[in-house]
């Protein structure tokens, strides 16, 4: 058996197939970004985690340092209980607090981390204190209508009490 | 007589149901048995090379053109229907999710069917309408070790690396009409379709599609190119069985597994 042209062929064609599946894996997918390989483990508890998924990213300005493990609800406290995973080398204080954003209008949601200004770090297993839960939008329109109806009222009211001066 | 009418529509209906029945009973067998005697085909590696080429090799034009114009269709279609929503940088999760999921995987089959299956089967069909089969046999020379299964392993090998490469160029064809023509930011472009695409949930489910799918076409086109009668119209409607089969067939199974993978994501 000896090497033929078709051999070349043909193992051009397997290293395209394989570099064009590598393509998909790297550069499409989302293999060659934050592995979290080192990492640490820290919890938080929200009242409201909104959209909130796991493999959610978590920010600190901006930068992604970690990912949602895990998301359970805590039956004593009636709260949600989230598991994040950070990266070893992003170091946070003790007293950072977190929060869940969303990107954009329609955008996903994550847990933006708001450094504090402590000397310990947290360690693995540690608990976020301060935390601010996910923005609901009915919520919001409803203080927004809310607001607006009483300030309309109070302008009603001194609207007629102009009138009123004018009138006299 | 009126009730030998009756009886002559009936038995023509009861033929075609067992013949339906009998000739899937048959690639059944068929099937299986290419399973059990593809040994050789991995023991004389060259057999499935020669295939790899024949089948895969000379696919490579007509999957790498028309996945460059697929991808650059869903770039045109995507930024049209986006911008309206002024989300056009969703547009490279879009291509690449529609591609990775669904196109790549069906449009390759499909072209593989017509491509490389058509040529199967008349090339089988062939053999056996010129004897060749038989005079195998003859010698002692299994014909489904020698001429079947070596076939069957080069198209389930080809079939999943044609499928990636097409999501490939589709990528690149949606890159070059979003980005280069029509001016959506790169860094949006790149970082949500990475955002959005999941190594295992997407990319892996779509190679495990088009493996099924090679699978499929594949042994559909042997069996029809070994059950055509062996003569020129046999083949002749062999082929064209085996192409509108065989895309009957990729179709539903993408269906099912569409069904089974990615129900809840």
């Amino acid at each position: 058996m000896e090497r033929t042209t078709l051999d070349l062929w043909v193992g051009a064609f397997v290293v395209g197939g394989l570099i064009a599946l590598t393509i998909l894996a790297f550069k499409v997918g989302n293999l060659g970004g934050y592995d979290g390989s080192e990492t640490y483990s820290v919890s938080a508890e929200f009242d409201n985690i909104g959209g909130l998924k796991v493999k959610a990213p978590i920010k600190s300005s901006g930068v992604v340092v970690g990912r949602v493990a895990d998301i359970q609800f805590d039956n004593g406290k009636f709260r949600a209980r989230v598991e994040m995973r950070i990266g070893k080398q992003f170091q946070f204080p003790k007293d950072t607090s977190a929060s869940i954003l969303t990107s954009g209008l329609l955008g996903e949601q994550y847990i933006g981390l708001e450094a504090g200004g402590d000397e310990v770090n947290l360690k693995n297993g540690d608990k976020f204190k301060l935390t601010q839960s996910a923005m609901v939008l009915e919520q919001l329109i409803g203080q927004f209508l809310f607001s607006k109806a009483s300030e309309d009222g109070d302008k009603k009211k001194s609207n007629g009490g102009d009138s009123k001066a004018v009138a006299q | 007589m009126p009730h030998r009418k009756i009886g002559f529509g009936l038995r023509s209906v009861g033929h075609t149901m067992i013949d339906g029945i009998w000739r899937l009973g048959y690639a059944s067998r068929f099937f299986f048995v290419t399973l059990i005697s593809s040994g050789a085909s991995f023991r004389r590696i060259h057999l499935t090379i020669r295939e790899i080429y024949f089948s895969g090799v000379m696919s490579l034009i007509i999957i790498i053109v028309s996945g460059l114009f697929v991808g650059m269709v869903l770039g045109l279609q995507g930024y049209e229907t986006l911008q309206k929503y002024g989300s056009e940088s969703a547009l490279g999760s879009l291509v690449a999710l529609s591609l990775v999921r669904e196109l790549g995987p069906v449009l390759a089959a499909l072209l593989f069917a017509s491509r490389a299956g058509s040529a199967i089967t008349a090339e089988i069909g062939l053999m056996k309408a010129t004897e060749q089969i038989s005079a195998m046999e003859m010698m002692a020379v299994d014909p489904i070790a020698r001429v079947v299964a070596p076939r069957f392993w080069a198209g389930v090998i080809s079939m999943p690396l044609l499928a990636a490469m097409f999501s490939a160029i589709g990528v690149f064809g949606g890159y070059l009409v979003g980005v280069v023509l029509i001016g959506v930011d790169e860094g949006s472009f790149w970082s949500q379709m990475q955002a959005a695409v999941d190594f295992r949930q997407d990319i892996v489910n779509g190679v495990i599609k088009s493996v099924v799918f090679g699978v499929a076409v594949t042994a559909i086109a042997l069996f029809e190119g070994y059950d055509a009668p062996p003569t020129a119209e046999g083949v002749s409607h062999a082929t064209t069985r085996t192409v509108v089969t065989s895309a009957l067939a990729v179709l539903a199974l993408d269906f099912i597994l569409t069904a089974f993978m990615f129900r809840g994501v």
